[in-house]
């Protein structure tokens, strides 16, 4: 680290005198690179809860009514009745449901995809000290570890978690007994002001920051995917803060924001309230975010992945001005095709016309994007490391989540996909073996910068290939079932429902063979969560114990991030980079040696 | 930026009238716009123009002038235009899918085989 | 190595880093009050005909924060200047005037809060209605000094000086079927004023946290570090501009229309 010599405005005149202690140096940190990771461990933590919360549901999905083996006695232990006799109950189901979706998105993926790698490589990438504002970068992630807790609270409060849903739609999430809704509610404003303070941070650094000569066209396209990202948090997360707002209102001022006219709750009474409210206008709020946020979980895993085949096929990125594009044209686009998770809400043929339109229009440019990174691929000597595996598999992944959203987005189709588990399965190929393949890439690609060190190759391939097989497992014959009209949401895994015969034809029930596939999809998501157990013992062992680093580029790779000293000492480079070329200069004739990094 | 401040105080004092008169502006259109709600228009229509119209002049004078954005960086200039559509489509939209929704009871009866059985026209067969 | 244009504007944007933050975070802010500006839209037209109640708000104290208001941006802007003509004094006096207009704003706001929290209706067992604000509450019965709200007529008229004479109404607690103050539960438009107001003060609330600070104890750094302070006030006092411009169109919505 170079000695400071004056006292610094920003960042308090300390660390010029003496090495800043334990606290100062993970806990209270400053530095972008240590606020990643501390934004990826926690983040790496909330998807392994809220794997588990799933891999008890399926549990209940399975054998309703059975007690969950292991920990049933343990969830009956600290929840209390919801899981008497250690069975799920319907309202447990329901709280780990909501809950398994909320952690997921915002708490886990979120988290990890655009705050953790995004602190941690986006300042390296465009050869900058630190992000523009450090100590609201440690704000931000201080509000997200709230929300964080809050949420895990709401858990041993009386009454349970949120059971609405992740969509929180309301009159039911205004009504439903206890305060897990108000928990969730304010779990949220914590999170949704940690993703705005990160996006401001993140969006003024790249504005700021770039190193002399790294002008737009550039920058790595994982910087670009970044930028859009941060905007869509910055511009679509208000109107949810908003809509959070007016619903903690009627929670707890009992106002009727939410609720209609004449609104009956149980036993048919009319609900003491004023009424006048709009069920619909929740949706759109929610639904405002929502969209530009499943974006949000899928444009950095594009960049990670972008960065990480660029790298092992050597060669550069075909049409990267498509891909900066087309990345602009989706975070435009994003804000307004929100209503076509609304299409079953009655609101009416023209607009739903409009937004089936504008959702066709949005997939164009998803599809330019995976035909570059897949066109990339030719004639490349591909270098076929555990990273370069992940990022590969979540080409067809990705593809196959992309192409069954059509269906969703047309309102014709849709009518008969919606909210079954064709719903589940298509979102789920986006996010899981989609974003999460390209995440773990990205950590794999990633870990030698930060630790110095690699993660086992052997065991990596391990995990990429049990990953890769179960995940497909889970979500494979979800479409299936969805297709047959298996409804999401069912703690019984549609046990009823599959007795559900009416007429001859006219509501069909459930086949034995979908009905089993229930059985198929929980060994699989259990064998899944086993299969993470090789990572997660390479990533603690490797700290130590993993093969060194040779050099501070070992993946000979172009772009700044891989242009500093290993791991990156606080303010990142040794002299200030000076940029002169682009971000994907692999083997370009004349050049010494097959790739050229952008500083020189 | 580093040595203005000495010699920009004059140039200043020119910003600052203007300022005034903005200031002075604010107010004349606060009052037009309670003046035009105390005569009472006869259209509605008319008087949420007229507010809302002097409000948009009165934003636009503490946007341009107060805020500088008359005199702004093109970098904000797009942020902002950004805002601005996003803005524009989240409303129009939201008011526009309200719009849609069918009001008040929906009778299938035009056709007849979505007659129930025992509904009136059913019984004049 | 240290974070640049930090004070300094980069060349090509020709900004310093906190005004690209303060900008994003009021493009973000223009989206939280524009999300709930809609809400306002979508609840006004989903009334049901003549259930929209117009006129429950004071409109000369409305008019009056306004005012208010405006003359705290004035000021704001006039401190800001005042550094950049390098007059410190000035400076702390027009700043202070600020801090004062936002405290008078806060408190006249509150009264009428609780002005409204006083205002009852009173529904009676024979669905008389009765309005007005509560004057004295005992187990057995409550004083009211209003009128009776005739039919169709409600809650009209007040800030145009109300048509109907208003007395002491005395009520049996046992005659009243329903009781409910003018709070954000009456009706939704009630709802979306108060949830608009509350967060319009607490902006108000922080911005003046913001500005007592440079003015206090954070003024220090004009004496280090002139520019960079002349620029917090710059943001500060863009954040100020922006809280008022959404009072411009809070005004005419909630009062007027
Ligand atoms: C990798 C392992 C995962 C498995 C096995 C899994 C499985 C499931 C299943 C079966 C459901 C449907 C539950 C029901 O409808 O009753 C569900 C719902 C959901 N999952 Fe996952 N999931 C996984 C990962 C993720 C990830 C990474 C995300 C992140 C974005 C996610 C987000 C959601 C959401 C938002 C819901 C809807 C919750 C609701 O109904 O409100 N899941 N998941
Ligand atoms: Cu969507």
């Amino acid at each position: 680290m170079q000695p400071t010599t004056t006292h610094s405005h920003t960042h308090g005149a300390h660390e010029a005198h003496h090495e800043p202690g334990f606290w100062q140096k993970y806990v209270f940190s400053t530095d972008h690179k240590v606020i990643g990771i501390q934004y990826g461990v926690t983040a790496l933590f909330f998807l392994l809860f809220g794997f588990l919360l799933m891999a008890m549901m399926r549990w209940q999905i399975t054998y309703p009514q059975k007690p969950i083996p292991v920990v049933g006695s343990l969830l009956n232990a600290v929840l209390g009745d919801v899981a008497a006799g250690g069975i799920m109950s319907p309202d447990l189901y329901n709280a780990f449901g909501a809950m398994h979706g909320t952690i997921m998105v915002f708490l886990a993926i979120v988290p990890l995809a655009f705050a953790a790698f995004g602190n941690f490589v986006v300042p390296l990438q465009i050869g900058a000290v630190d992000m523009a504002f450090p100590r609201i970068n440690m704000v931000s992630y201080q509000a997200y570890a709230i929300g964080g807790v809050i949420m895990l609270v709401s858990f041993f409060i009386p009454g349970g978690a949120a059971q609405a849903g992740w969509t929180s739609y309301s009159p039911l999430a205004s009504w439903i007994p206890g305060h897990g809704q108000t928990f969730w509610i304010i779990g949220m404003v914590f999170l949704i002001t940690s993703s705005l303070l990160g996006a401001v941070n993140f969006i003024a650094t790249i504005i700021q920051l770039r190193a002399p000569g790294m002008t737009w066209m550039r920058m790595p396209f994982f910087v670009w995917a970044q930028f859009v990202t941060a905007f869509l948090l910055l511009l679509a997360f208000p109107p949810l803060e908003a809509a959070a707002i007016m619903q903690l209102m009627d929670k707890v001022a009992h106002t009727s924001f939410f609720l209609p006219t004449g609104l009956a709750v149980s036993g048919g009474e009319l609900a003491n309230i004023s009424g006048g409210g709009s069920p619909l206008l929740w949706q759109h709020l929610f639904w405002f975010l929502g969209h530009p946020e499943v974006y949000v979980l899928i444009l950095p895993a594009m960049g990670i992945v972008c960065e990480i085949i660029a790298n092992n096929t050597r060669k550069p990125i075909w049409g990267y001005k498509s891909l900066v594009y087309s990345v602009l044209a989706i975070g435009f686009l994003s804000f307004i095709v929100w209503a076509h998770h609304m299409y079953l809400t009655g609101m009416g043929t023209k607009i739903s016309t409009f937004f089936q339109t504008t959702t066709m229009i949005i997939s164009i440019p998803s599809v330019i994007i995976l035909s570059c990174l897949l066109i990339s691929l030719w004639g490349g000597s591909i270098r076929f490391n555990t990273p370069m595996l992940f990022a590969l598999a979540f080409l067809p992944m990705f593809g196959i989540g992309g192409l069954t959203g059509l269906p969703l987005g047309l309102n014709y189709s849709d009518i008969h996909l919606h909210d079954t588990y064709y719903v589940i399965a298509h979102f789920h190929y986006v996010v899981a073996p989609g974003t999460i393949f390209a995440l773990l890439a990205g950590i794999y690609f990633w870990y030698p910068k930060a630790t110095g060190r690699f993660m086992s190759e052997f065991w990596g391939k391990v995990h990429f290939w049990l990953s890769l097989i179960f995940m497909n497992a889970v979500f494979q014959p979800m479409f299936a079932q969805g297709m047959q009209g298996m409804l999401r949401r069912m703690s019984d895994g549609a046990a009823n429902y599959s007795l559900a015969k009416v007429g001859t034809d006219a509501i069909g029930g459930l086949t034995d063979a979908i009905m089993k596939s229930n059985i198929t999809i929980s060994h699989a998501a259990w064998a899944l969560g086993l299969a993470q157990i090789p990572f997660i013992i390479n990533f603690f062992w490797s700290l130590r114990h993993g093969k060194k680093v040779t050099s501070d580029n070992p993946w000979e790779a172009t772009t700044l991030d891989w242009q500093t000293p290993t791991p990156p000492p606080h303010g990142n480079f040794v002299a200030q980079p000076q940029v002169h070329r682009g971000p994907y200069e692999y083997s370009v004739p004349g050049q010494p040696k097959d790739f050229t990094p952008q500083n020189t | 930026m580093s040595d203005h401040h000495a010699h920009d105080a004059h140039d200043f004092q020119h910003h600052v009238r203007r300022y005034l008169f903005v200031f002075w502006a604010l107010i004349v259109g606060t009052i037009i716009t309670v003046g035009a709600w105390y005569v009472k228009l006869d259209s509605m229509a008319l008087t949420v123009a007229i507010a809302l119209l002097i409000a948009s002049v009165k934003a636009f004078l503490v946007a341009g002038y107060f805020m500088h954005l008359i005199s702004e960086k093109k970098m904000i200039y797009g942020i902002l235009a950004a805002t601005a559509f996003f803005f524009a489509g989240m409303m129009y939209l939201i008011v526009w899918g309200r719009d849609q929704v069918p009001q008040g009871t929906i009778h299938l009866g035009s056709r007849d085989t979505f007659q129930t059985p025992g509904s009136p026209s059913k019984a004049a067969h | 190595m240290e974070i640049p244009y930090v004070v300094q504007p980069r060349q090509d944007t020709g900004l310093y880093n906190a005004k690209v933050g303060i900008w994003l975070f009021l493009a973000s802010e223009v989206m939280l009050f524009g999300a709930l500006f809609s809400s306002y839209i979508i609840l006004r037209i989903g009334a049901a005909p003549g259930e929209w109640p117009v006129g429950l708000l004071n409109v000369w104290i409305g008019m009056g924060n306004t005012l208010v208001l405006i003359t705290s941006s004035i000021t704001v802007v006039l401190a800001w200047a005042s550094l950049k003509m390098n007059n410190f004094a000035k400076f702390k006096v027009y700043q202070g005037f600020t801090i004062l207009l936002a405290m008078t704003f806060v408190v006249i706001k509150s009264f009428e809060y609780t002005d409204k929290f006083t205002h009852y209706e009173v529904v009676l067992q024979d669905n008389t209605i009765y309005d007005g604000h509560l004057k004295e509450r005992t187990p057995t019965h409550v004083v009211i000094h209003g009128h009776k709200v005739e039919h169709g007529r409600h809650a009209e008229g007040e800030a145009h000086g109300s048509k109907t004479p208003h007395t002491d109404i005395r009520i049996e607690r046992a005659q009243i079927k329903k009781m409910e103050n003018y709070g954000p539960w009456h009706n939704t438009y009630l709802a979306i004023y108060f949830t608009l107001t509350a967060l319009h003060a607490l902006h108000v609330i922080g911005g003046a946290v913001v500005i007592g600070y440079l003015w206090g104890p954070g003024s220090k750094l004009w004496k280090t570090d002139p520019e960079r302070f002349t620029n917090r006030i710059e943001i500060s006092g863009l954040f100020w501009h922006f809280v008022d411009l959404v009072w411009i169109f809070l005004f005419p919505v909630l009062y007027l229309l």
